[in-house]
C-alpha cells in the first residue's frame, strides 16, 4: 500500500519544490513582464482610465453643488423638507446663490445640471440670476412674483438632487424616468426615447448580425476550401473594405441607394419600379442595416474562416461515406463543428454594430439612429454625466450578453482567427 | 499489366481513367476485378494513384472515362451516400462533437433505423474491437489506436459488404501497427466482408493481403499474392518497391526457354531465370534477394556461376547478418546470413565467392 498522506517534494539540497521552481523562473517571469509592460501600461491609460472616469463621470456631477453652497448647506440640514412649500430661508439661500451665481458666471454650468431632471430650468436661472441682486425680502414673495416657476415642487426635488455630487439621477433619466412633482415616475410615452433606442440598437444589431452570418458563411467556407491561389485572392477582396476609409465606403452606399441613386435609377430603367415610387433605401433604417452589414462583413468572415479552415475534408466525406445526404452532412457535422466561429463572429458584429456610431449618423437619417449617436448628441451638448450614463448601460448590457455567452458557450471556445 | 474484368466481379474497374487538369492522367487504363470476399490491397509510392482510385470506388472522385462497377451494377452516377461502402480514413475522421456512441449510431441514424435497433448494432460492433467501456467519451479522449478501432467500428457498424481502408494505419508507431493489422486481418476473416486497402506500407500489403495490386505511374504494375510477388516479381519496378533487392545490369549472352546467361558490364557471367526478357543481347536488370546469395560454396546449386566479391562491411542485426559486399563494380551489393550457431563470420575486406540459384535470379527489363 502506498502511503496516502502526501510528503512536500524538495529539492537534492533540502529547499521546498515550489519556492525553488519560482526561484528559478523568477528572472524570465520579471523579463516578460518588463516586455508587456509597454503594452500593460498603454492599455491602463488609454482604456482602463477612460472608462473608469466615464463610469465616474456617469454618478458625478458638482455643477450645481458647486456654485449653490449656501442651498446646498440649507438641504444638507433640512433633509426633509416638503418641496411643495420650501420654507423663507431656502428661499433666501437660493437668492443668496443665484446672485453669487450671476458674480461667479456659473448660472448656465448650475442651471444645466438641474436641467436634466427638470427641463426649462437654464432660462429660469439666468433671469433669476440677473434680479437677485435688487431683490428684497420676504425672498419667497419676491422669486415667486419674478416667475411662478420658483414654486414648482419638481424644481425643488431637483435642485436637492442636484445639491449632491454623486447621484443616480443620470441613471433614472437614461432609463426615460422623469423627476415631476410627485418625484421620479415614468416619463410620458412620447417622451420616452432613451430605452426605445436601445431596444432598437439591439434589434438592429442583431438583423445586422444575422444577415452578416448568412453573408458570410459561404464566403468563408469557399475561402476555407478553394485552392491556394484562389483563395488568397478572395481574401484581399475580403480584406479590401479594411483598406478603404470607412467614410469612402458609407457615402458610396449613399451613391448606390439614395433615391436617385444607381439602384434606384436601375429600377426605374428596367420599369420594375415607377419614377414617381423610389424605393427609399437611405437615410432611413434600411441603409443603416445595408451598409452596416456590409462595414461588419470581414469580423464575421474572418473568425468563420479560420474555425473553418482547420475542419479537415474527411469529416464531411466520412459522413457521406456513412449514407448522410449533403444536407445532413451539413447540418450535423460540417455546422457543429463551425460553432465557435459562428458564436466569435456574432459576438463580435453584435458587439461593434451596438456601439457604432459614424455609419448610421451618415446614413441612418431620422428613423436609423443608434443609441451611439445619442451619446453623442449629449457629448456634443456636454451632457457628459448623462452621455457616460447611457454609455455606462450600454457597457453593462454588453458585459451581460458576454456573461451569457460564457454561461452558453464558453469563452474558451471563442476563435478570433 | 491488363486483366480483362470478370462479369462475376464484386467490384470491377473497366477501363477507367482519371484526369485532374484535363492534361495528365492519374490513372492510366484501369482494369481491376476484386472478388466477393477478397482482401485486397493497392499499394504504390505516394502519386502513384491507389488514393485516386479508392476514392472514386468511394464516390468522391468521378471517373474521367471507364466504368466502376459494384456488384454487377455501375456506380459512376451513384453518389456517396448511396454506395453502401464503409470506410476507414487515414486520420480516422471521428466526429470530434459526438460521443463514441453517436458517432457509431451516426450511420444507422441516418438510414432511419429504430433507437433499440441502434443501440444493439452500436453494442454489438463496439464489442468487435473490444471498445465497448469507451461508448460514452469523445473521440479527443482516446488514444491514436482507440480512435482507429472506434473508426473500423463506425465503418462496419452498418454491415456493408465492402469496405474501404485508405492508409488506416499510417498515423500509428509500429508496434500499435503491427496489432492493428492482425486484428483488422481477423475482422476480415470473421465477418466476410470484401476489403480494398490503400498502403505505401509494403510489409502491412504482404501481411494482410490476399492479393496486392502494386502501382505506379498511374498503372498497375503487378496484381498478385504477397508470396508471388516478392518472389517473382515481373519487372524491375516491383522488385525494386517490394522488399530489398540487388540488382546487377547487364545484356543477354544466352537464351534458352526461360534460362538466360547474363554478362555483367565487368565481365563476370551470371545465371538468371528470364522473365519479361525477350531475346539475346537485350539490356536487362538481375534482381536477387539478399537473403538467396549464398558464399558457402556447398550450399550452391551444381553448375551455378559464381562471381568475386569483396565484404564491405558486415552490420550484426540481431536475428541477421547483413554483409554489404562490393560486386561486379559497385558496393551496395547485399547479403543476408541468418545468425545460426556456427555461422561463418566474416570481416570487412574479406574476399569471397557469392552465388545463387537460378530461380532467385530473375532477369527483368532495365
Amino acid at each position: 500500500m502506498a502511503e496516502a498522506t502526501p510528503t512536500l517534494l524538495t529539492t537534492a539540497d533540502g529547499r521546498p519544490l515550489k519556492a525553488a521552481l519560482a526561484e528559478a523562473q523568477v528572472r524570465a517571469k520579471r523579463r516578460a513582464f518588463l516586455l508587456v509592460l509597454p503594452l500593460l501600461a498603454f492599455v491602463l491609460l488609454t482604456f482602463l482610465v477612460p472608462i473608469g472616469y466615464m463610469l465616474k463621470r456617469s454618478f458625478e456631477h458638482d455643477g450645481f453643488a458647486n456654485s449653490a453652497p449656501a442651498l446646498r448647506a440649507w438641504f444638507a440640514e433640512n433633509p426633509g423638507f416638503d418641496p411643495a412649500d420650501p420654507p423663507e430661508a431656502a428661499y433666501a439661500a437660493l437668492v443668496d446663490d443665484l446672485a453669487r451665481m450671476q458674480v461667479e458666471r456659473t448660472t448656465g454650468i448650475a442651471g444645466t445640471r438641474v436641467n436634466y431632471s427638470v427641463s426649462g430650468t437654464i432660462s429660469l436661472f439666468k433671469a433669476g440670476a440677473r434680479a437677485a441682486a435688487d431683490l428684497q425680502p420676504p425672498f419667497k414673495e419676491a422669486l415667486l412674483a419674478a416667475d411662478a416657476k420658483w414654486g414648482s415642487p419638481a424644481l425643488w426635488r431637483g435642485m436637492e438632487s442636484a445639491s449632491h455630487v454623486y447621484t443616480p439621477e443620470f441613471y433614472l433619466v437614461a432609463a426615460d424616468r422623469k423627476l415631476t412633482d410627485e418625484g421620479w415616475a415614468r416619463g410620458e410615452d412620447k417622451e420616452r426615447i432613451y430605452l426605445y433606442l436601445f431596444f432598437k440598437t439591439f434589434l438592429i444589431s442583431g438583423i445586422i448580425t444575422v444577415l452578416c452570418l448568412l453573408l458570410a458563411f459561404p464566403v468563408a467556407h469557399l475561402l476555407a476550401t478553394l485552392p491556394m491561389a484562389k483563395s488568397a485572392l478572395l481574401m484581399i477582396l475580403v480584406l479590401l473594405p479594411f483598406w478603404t476609409s470607412l467614410l469612402v465606403r458609407t457615402t458610396s452606399w449613399i451613391v448606390l441607394l439614395q433615391e436617385q441613386g444607381v439602384v434606384n435609377n436601375m429600377l426605374v430603367a428596367m420599369g420594375l419600379v415607377d419614377d414617381k415610387g423610389r424605393l427609399s433605401m437611405m437615410y432611413n433604417m434600411t441603409g443603416t442595416i445595408v451598409a452596416m452589414t456590409h462595414v461588419l462583413l470581414p469580423f464575421m468572415i474572418l473568425p468563420l474562416y479560420s474555425v473553418m479552415k482547420v475542419i479537415p475534408p474527411s469529416y464531411a466525406r466520412a459522413a457521406r461515406s456513412l449514407g448522410a445526404t449533403s444536407w445532413t452532412t451539413f447540418r450535423r457535422v460540417y455546422l457543429p463543428q463551425t460553432l465557435p466561429g459562428i458564436a466569435a463572429g456574432s459576438l463580435l458584429v453584435f458587439i461593434l454594430a451596438v456601439g457604432y456610431y459614424i455609419t448610421p449618423a451618415l446614413v441612418g437619417g431620422a428613423d436609423g439612429q443608434l443609441i451611439s449617436n445619442l451619446i453623442a448628441f449629449h457629448m456634443s451638448k456636454s451632457n457628459w454625466s448623462l452621455a457616460a450614463a447611457i454609455a455606462a448601460m450600454l457597457l453593462a448590457a454588453i458585459l451581460a450578453l458576454y456573461w451569457i455567452y460564457d454561461r452558453l458557450v464558453g469563452i474558451d471556445r471563442l476563435k478570433f482567427g | 499489366m491488363t486483366v480483362e474484368p470478370r462479369n462475376d466481379a464484386y467490384v470491377a474497374f473497366d477501363h477507367v481513367q482519371k484526369s485532374y487538369d484535363g492534361v495528365s492522367l492519374v490513372v492510366k487504363d484501369l482494369n481491376l476485378s476484386i472478388a466477393k470476399g477478397e482482401f485486397l490491397t493497392m499499394l504504390g509510392p505516394s502519386g502513384s494513384g491507389k488514393t485516386t482510385c479508392l476514392m472514386m470506388l468511394a464516390g468522391f472522385e468521378t471517373a474521367t472515362s471507364g466504368e466502376i462497377r459494384l456488384d454487377g451494377r455501375p456506380i459512376n452516377q451513384v453518389p456517396p451516400h448511396k454506395r453502401g461502402i464503409g470506410m476507414v480514413f487515414q486520420n480516422y475522421a471521428l466526429f470530434p462533437h459526438m460521443t463514441v456512441g453517436e458517432n457509431l449510431a451516426f450511420p444507422l441514424e441516418v438510414r432511419g433505423m429504430s433507437k433499440s435497433d441502434r443501440e444493439a448494432k452500436v453494442k454489438r460492433a463496439l464489442d468487435m474491437v473490444q471498445m465497448f467501456s469507451f461508448i460514452n467519451r469523445r473521440p479527443a479522449q482516446l488514444s491514436g489506436g482507440q480512435q482507429q478501432r472506434i473508426a473500423l467500428a463506425r465503418a462496419l457498424v452498418f454491415d456493408p459488404a465492402l469496405v474501404l481502408m485508405d492508409e488506416p494505419l499510417g498515423a500509428l508507431d509500429k508496434q500499435l501497427r503491427e496489432h492493428m493489422q492482425f486484428e483488422i486481418k481477423h475482422l476480415h476473416e470473421n465477418l466476410g466482408i470484401t476489403v480494398v486497402y490503400v498502403t505505401h506500407d509494403q510489409g502491412e500489403a504482404l501481411t494482410m493481403s490476399d492479393r496486392v495490386a502494386v502501382f505506379n505511374d498511374g498503372k498497375i504494375q503487378q496484381l498478385a499474392p504477397p508470396a508471388d510477388l516478392y518472389e517473382r516479381p515481373e519487372n524491375s519496378f516491383v522488385a525494386q518497391f517490394i522488399g530489398e533487392n540487388n540488382k546487377l545490369l547487364g545484356t543477354i549472352e544466352e537464351l534458352t526457354g526461360d534460362k538466360a546467361l547474363v554478362r555483367l558490364r565487368t565481365g563476370e557471367l551470371i545465371d538468371a531465370t528470364a522473365v519479361n526478357i525477350k531475346e539475346k543481347g537485350q539490356q536487362t536488370l538481375v534482381s536477387i534477394r539478399p537473403e538467396r546469395v549464398e558464399f558457402k560454396p556447398e550450399m550452391m546449386p551444381e553448375g551455378a556461376h559464381t562471381i568475386e566479391a569483396e565484404v564491405v562491411e558486415v552490420i550484426y542485426m540481431g536475428d541477421i547478418l547483413r554483409a554489404v559486399l562490393r560486386v561486379a563494380g559497385s558496393d551496395d551489393f547485399v547479403m543476408k546470413m541468418r545468425n545460426t550457431l556456427g555461422q561463418t563470420r566474416l570481416t570487412a575486406g574479406q574476399k569471397i565467392k557469392v552465388g545463387w540459384h537460378p530461380q532467385d535470379a530473375r532477369a527483368l527489363d532495365p
